[in-house]
């Protein structure tokens, strides 16, 4: 796979939309190469999911009670496994460097790469959190609110792990340090999703819980890719 | 005005301060600590309801305001680094990581074992408990970082950036778990109501809290020291500085 | 003095275990931080001379074979 095809000789700029485009098609050209990298962390998110009623006991009572926050811990959980992929193999080959080197805003390129990480990994979660929600009974009230969380707050997992992948990833052993780093950027997170999911399975209203998710992913979206940028220039040094 | 500040900018003027500035920092410690430990458990008079085990707030509240200063001095370190290019200021924050964390620990070991007789529990998912647990994971997150690299200039860039996405973070986890733990919390507990404490309670915590400050700032020259020792070891001076005191 | 005897001070009124163990442990660790942090000093002096040592035996190798090749 040739790095980035903008590099050769008759350079012409382009526009920010048509890198966006060329980064993001790139990385899931790439992904769809390594299947794996995908369907490991959904099958993982499942697993995890399957082992709570296992540990806990099939009560149907417990399970409808702390669902939201099991889905939520396993998606955080399951993201976190799929993160490393975001640049490491871009680091190891070398296609890493090249972008840092091209004339392009690296912002938008690792707003790209983000994106392209989240369509990978976030919106599967998505598509399968009903199912998910089945088999822990979760209140049918509560499935709207989970959709609509898992929509803003996926991509907010995908754009602050992106800070912790880019900071670890010239390490070798970056993969256990990944976790310490972001875990606890992600609470605020999970509070905020799992209570609205709880205020929507009592029939309460969560706008304001959405709104706080919605201002955290439009802040994470203007900071990440600086923060990324600056990280990654860090680790390639 | 700024004149007399460049010199400091230099590892070997800013070493030589640290080291005269030490022995002042860490005596005001001593003897601040000394005094405000030894009045608070002693003299100052015990309180209506928690009788004697009030007493653990000498050491708790100063370790508990004194741990999220520490927390925006690094900060302030790591901007102050990043803008001017300052390296000293890289050593500064890297040394007062760890300073931070070990303060951050008191706190909360303090905070269990106070909660043990006054709530009935150790632990409870309290708004102010779980931000300081968090805040405890950021510091470890800072320090593991800056272990994480051999080249300490990069280790500390690295460090300096999760220091910084911290910094945004703090207010809105600070939120979060308060407004979770409202939404949450069913049965309310009694807190440790001060009705204003009074002067004798209230001069022992005012004097710990300088002496800990002092300690503070005594740690952070000691680590302040290392580090620039470990990131200027090509440096003569240095070399001299080992040759003398290293090999014995 | 608050307390009426030594004996009453250590009991800390029947909350001798929660005070004495806080103030105990808080030392510790600040103890053991300010020690690590002192021996780190020393041990860093130390690794740098012996660098130093090194190179300059590196460097007294490199001359004297030199020598012996002129």
């Amino acid at each position: 796979m040739t790095p980035l095809d903008h590099q050769s000789l008759n350079y012409t700029p382009l526009s920010y939309g048509q890198l966006f485009m060329k980064v993001m098609n790139r990385d899931l050209k790439v992904a769809i190469h390594n299947k794996g990298d995908i369907l490991n962390p959904l099958i993982f998110l499942v697993i995890v999911i399957t082992l709570f009623p296992l540990g806990i006991g099939p009560e149907t009572n417990l399970l409808t009670r702390i669902a939201p926050g099991i889905i939520w811990v396993a998606a955080l959980l399951s993201a976190l496994l799929s993160l490393e992929r975001l640049f490491k193999n871009d680091f190891i080959d070398g296609s890493l460097e090249q972008m840092l080197l091209s004339p392009q805003p690296l912002f938008i390129m690792v707003l790209a790469k983000i994106t392209a990480h989240w369509l990978l990994t976030g919106l599967p979660i998505l598509i399968i959190a009903p199912l998910l929600g089945l088999m822990l009974h979760m209140e049918p009230l509560a499935y709207p609110a989970l959709m609509i969380t898992l929509a803003i707050g996926t991509p907010v997992l995908s754009l602050i792990g992106a800070i912790g992948v880019a900071l670890t990833v010239g390490l070798k052993k970056g993969g256990v340090l990944l976790s310490l780093l972001i875990l606890p950027l992600y609470i605020p997170l999970l509070i905020f999703a799992t209570g609205a999911i709880e205020a929507a399975s009592l029939g309460m209203p969560y706008g304001s819980h959405l709104a706080i998710i919605s201002a955290l992913l439009i802040g994470a979206i203007t900071l990440s890719p600086f923060a990324v940028s600056s990280a990654l220039r860090v680790s390639t040094n | 005005m700024w004149k007399w500040l460049h010199p400091y900018a230099k590892p070997e003027r800013s070493y030589q301060l640290a080291s005269t500035l030490l022995p002042w920092f860490a005596i005001s410690s001593v003897i601040l600590l000394t005094i405000g430990v030894v009045w608070g458990l002693a003299f100052a008079p015990s309180e209506a309801y928690q009788k004697e085990y009030y007493r653990i707030i000498y050491i708790h509240v100063p370790a508990a305001t004194l741990s999220m200063s520490v927390y925006m001095a690094m900060a302030t370190a790591v901007l102050i680094s990043m803008v001017w290019q300052l390296k000293l200021a890289d050593a500064t924050a890297a040394a007062l990581a760890p300073v931070g964390a070990t303060l951050t620990t008191i706190a909360l070991i303090t905070g269990a074992i106070w909660g043990a007789p006054s709530w009935g529990t150790s632990w409870v998912w309290d708004a102010r408990l779980t931000s300081y647990l968090i805040l405890l994971f950021l510091y470890l997150g800072v320090i593991a970082l800056n272990n994480a690299f051999d080249d300490k200039a990069l280790a500390s860039r690295a460090a300096g950036i999760l220091t910084l996405v911290g910094v945004v973070n703090i207010p809105i986890i600070k939120y979060s778990v308060e407004w979770w733990n409202t939404l949450h919390q069913t049965a309310t507990i009694s807190k440790f109501d001060s009705p204003s404490m009074s002067t004798e309670m209230l001069w022992p915590l005012l004097i710990n809290i300088t002496g800990f400050a002092f300690m503070i700032g005594t740690l952070t020259l000691i680590r302040f020291k290392n580090e620039v020792l470990a990131r200027n070891s090509m440096r003569p001076w240095v070399i001299e500085l080992a040759t003398k005191e290293g090999i014995k | 003095m608050h307390f009426d005897s030594l004996s009453d001070f250590f009991a800390m009124g029947g909350h001798a275990f929660y005070v004495w163990w806080s103030y105990g442990i808080t030392f510790v660790l600040l103890i053991t931080l300010t020690v690590v942090s002192v021996i780190k000093r020393k041990s860093l002096l130390t690794q740098i001379a012996q660098q130093h040592e090194h190179e300059k035996k590196l460097k007294q190798m490199r001359k004297d074979k030199k020598k012996n090749e002129s």
